[in-house]
C-alpha cells in the first residue's frame, strides 16, 4: 500500500504541478521542493485539500547552504514541517531563498504560528517575509548586527555594548 | 434627596482612565522563566500583551555547527532543564534517523523509562511552581520533594540529577545500576503518597481552583492554527499525544492513557499534567518489570561508526586502535541528507531537524522548541482578562527559558 506521504506528495503534484521543483522522501520524511513564489499557495492547498487536512506547522525553519558541498541551487532553504492531526501524517516542504534578495512570502495568513517561527528566521538569518506583520527580531536584541546562523557570521565575532535602552 | 441620586449617578458613571503600560520581568519573582512582558492595562484588566523573549538566547543551533555530532548532546541538556533526557532522546534519535540505526531493545527499554522519568519531573515543577506563584508554598515542597526523588533515580541512572547527558547516538551511556528496580519502586511508592498528598491540599482548594477555573481558555481551533501541543492542546480535547499516535521507542509495547481535558482552562491543564504523571509512573513500572524480563544485553548498538570498540581489543589490535583514534579526535561521519524526528516531550512535540554534509560536523541542527511555540498564543488567552490571571497561565504553558531561546 502506498504510504500517506506518497498519497500526498502525489495529489499535491496532480494540483499544482508547475509550483514542484522535486520531491523525495528519505529516511522515510516525504519532501517537497517548490519554486519560492509559489510556497505559499503549496501551503494553503496541503491544508485544504480533502484527504490531506494538514491542519498544523509543526514547524518552520530555514538552514544555509553556503559552501555546503557538490550543491548548486540557492543559497537558503526555508522548511516547513507540516503535520495532519486528523491523519497523524507529517510532510516537508522546502522552498529555495537566494542570498540577494533573501525574501520568501509570509505564510502568517495560513498558520499564524508561523509569525513568530519567521520572526526567529529573519533573526538569525536575515531572510524577509513578505507581508508579515510585524517583522522584528525574535531572540537577539535591535542594535544586534548580522545574522549568526549565517555560515559566514563567524561564531567568535564581538558585538557592540549596548547600554540600557529607556 | 437630590444629591443623593447624584451621588449614585456617579457610582455608575463608567471611569475609565487611560491605558498604561506595565513591564513585567525579564526577571519577575511569580514567573519560572525569563521572560519580558509589556502588558496594556486598563485598570487591572489586560488589554493587550507583547511578549519579548530571548534572555536566554545562548547560540544553541550554531555552537552544534562547531562541534562534532557527539558535542552537541551535553547542548541538548541545557535546553529544557526539567527533562533533559527528552532533549538528549530526540537529537540522538534525529541522528540515528540519518544513520539509519536500530538501538537495541535494552536500550529502548532504558530510553522510554529514563523519558518517563524525566517527564514526571517536569510535570512536579510545573504544577508544584504554579502553586509557589500562586502563593502556596506548602505543596509546592510536596512537589520538589518528588522532583527529587525523581532527581535521585536519575542520578542512579547516569551519575547527574539535572544535566543527564544519558543518551548517546546508538545507545545509552550505561546499564541501570544493580538493585535500581528495588530502589525505583520503593521511590514510585513515595512519590504516589506525594502526589496524594498535593491532591489533598491543592485539587480542591478553593482558592487554588478559583484562579485556575476558566483562566487561560483559548479554543482547539486556535491552539491548532497556532501549532500548541502537549498538555495545553489536551486539555483543550484534542487527543494528540505522539507516544500513542506515531509510537516510537517502546511505547506501543507499555500500558497507558492520553488524559484529556474539556474546556481547556488553566484548571483543566492542572487536571491533565497531574494524570500524566500517575501515567508515566505505571510506564515506569512496566519497563522496569520489562527490564528484569529480558535480562542482561547489550544496551548500544553494534556499530563502528558511532561506537568504540571493545577495550581489549584497542589494546591488542592496530584495526581498533585506529579506528578508536578516529573515534575520539573526529567522532562519527554522518552520511549527508536530512531528517526531522519528533518526540513528545513534557511540553509538547519537540522536534530535531538535522542536516549532514557527510562529515563529523552536523551542518544544521534545529530544535523546534515547544516551549516557543506554545508561549505564542498566551496574549489571546489574556485579552480581557485580570492581571492576575497571567501568572497561572504563564505557569501552564511551562515556558522553560532554555528551551525557549536556545
Amino acid at each position: 500500500m502506498e504510504d500517506f506521504g506518497s498519497v500526498a506528495l502525489r495529489k499535491l503534484l496532480d494540483a499544482l504541478p508547475d509550483a514542484v521543483v522535486a520531491t523525495h522522501a528519505q529516511h522515510g520524511d516525504a519532501t517537497a521542493v517548490v519554486a519560492p513564489g509559489r510556497a505559499v499557495e503549496v501551503l494553503r492547498f496541503l491544508r485544504d485539500a480533502a484527504g490531506l487536512d494538514f491542519d498544523m506547522l509543526s514547524d518552520l525553519c530555514a538552514a544555509d547552504y553556503l559552501g555546503y558541498p557538490d550543491r548548486d541551487g540557492p543559497r537558503f532553504e526555508v522548511v516547513y514541517h507540516l503535520l495532519s492531526t486528523k491523519h497523524l501524517h507529517r510532510v516537508r516542504v522546502k522552498a529555495g531563498v537566494p542570498e540577494v534578495p533573501a525574501q520568501i512570502d509570509s505564510a502568517v495568513e495560513v498558520w499564524p504560528a508561523a509569525n513568530w517561527m519567521e520572526r526567529e528566521v529573519f533573526d538569525l538569518y536575515g531572510i524577509r517575509f513578505r507581508n508579515h506583520p510585524d517583522l522584528r527580531r525574535l531572540l537577539l536584541y535591535e542594535e544586534f548586527e548580522g545574522h549568526p546562523l549565517r555560515k559566514d557570521y563567524p561564531k567568535e565575532r564581538r558585538q557592540p555594548l549596548v547600554g540600557p535602552r529607556n | 434627596m437630590a444629591h443623593a441620586r447624584s451621588v449614585e449617578g456617579d457610582l455608575e458613571r463608567d471611569l475609565h482612565t487611560e491605558h498604561q503600560i506595565l513591564n513585567m520581568g525579564p526577571s519577575h519573582p511569580a514567573t519560572h522563566g525569563t521572560v519580558k512582558f509589556l502588558i496594556e492595562l486598563d485598570g487591572e484588566t489586560i488589554v493587550d500583551l507583547d511578549i519579548q523573549v530571548g534572555y536566554l538566547h545562548r547560540g544553541f543551533e550554531k555552537e552544534c555547527e562547531s562541534g562534532t555530532w557527539y558535542q552537541a548532546i551535553p547542548y541538548t541538556d541545557r535546553l529544557n532543564y526539567n527533562s533533559a533526557i527528552l532533549a538528549n532522546l530526540g537529537y540522538c534519535m534525529a541522528v540515528e534517523k540519518l544513520l539509519a540505526l536500530e538501538t537495541p531493545e535494552r536500550c529502548q527499554w532504558l530510553r522510554t523509562m529514563a523519558g518517563e522519568l524525566a517527564r514526571l519531573a517536569d510535570h512536579l515543577t510545573r504544577c508544584g511552581a504554579a502553586c509557589l506563584e500562586l502563593a502556596a508554598m506548602t505543596p509546592f515542597l510536596y512537589g520538589i520533594e518528588a522532583r527529587e526523588l525523581t532527581w535521585d533515580l536519575c542520578e542512579a541512572l547516569c551519575g547527574a540529577r539535572v544535566t543527564s547527558n544519558y543518551v548517546r547516538i546508538g545507545g545509552v551511556k550505561h546499564d541501570m545500576p544493580a538493585g535500581f528496580p528495588a530502589v525505583a519502586r520503593g521511590f514510585i511508592g513515595r512519590i504516589r503518597e506525594l502526589l496524594r498528598d498535593y491532591d489533598s491540599v491543592v485539587t480542591q482548594n478553593r482558592l487554588f481552583v478559583d484562579r485556575l477555573k476558566g483562566t487561560g481558555v483559548i479554543s482547539k481551533d486556535d491552539l491548532l492554527r497556532y501549532a500548541v501541543t502537549g498538555p495545553i492542546l489536551r486539555a483543550a480535547g484534542v487527543p494528540l499525544d505522539l507516544r500513542k499516535d506515531q509510537p516510537y521507542l517502546k511505547y506501543a509495547e507499555v500500558d497507558f492513557d492520553v488524559p484529556v481535558g474539556t474546556i481547556g482552562d488553566n484548571y483543566d491543564r492542572y487536571l491533565v499534567c497531574v494524570e500524566e504523571m500517575h501515567q508515566s509512573l505505571r510506564i515506569v513500572e512496566q519497563c522496569l518489570v520489562a527490564l528484569e524480563r529480558i535480562g542482561p544485553g547489550p544496551v548500544n548498538v553494534d556499530d563502528p561508526r558511532v561506537r568504540w570498540p571493545a577495550k581489549g581489543r584497542v589494546f591488542n589490535k592496530m584495526e581498533e586502535l585506529i579506528q578508536q583514534f578516529k573515534a575520539v579526535t573526529e567522532g562519527p561521519m554522518v552520511p549527508a541528507g536530512e531528517a526531522y524526528q519528533a518526540i513528545e516531550s513534557a511540553n509538547g512535540e519537540l522536534g530535531f531537524y538535522v542536516v549532514s554534509d557527510g562529515s563529523a560536523q552536523p551542518w544544521k541542527v534545529r530544535c523546534r522548541p515547544p516551549s516557543l511555540i506554545n508561549l505564542q498564543p498566551m496574549p489571546m488567552m489574556l485579552r480581557g482578562a485580570m492581571l492576575a490571571d497571567l501568572i497561572p497561565t504563564f505557569d501552564f504553558i511551562n515556558m522553560i527559558g532554555g528551551e525557549c531561546d536556545r
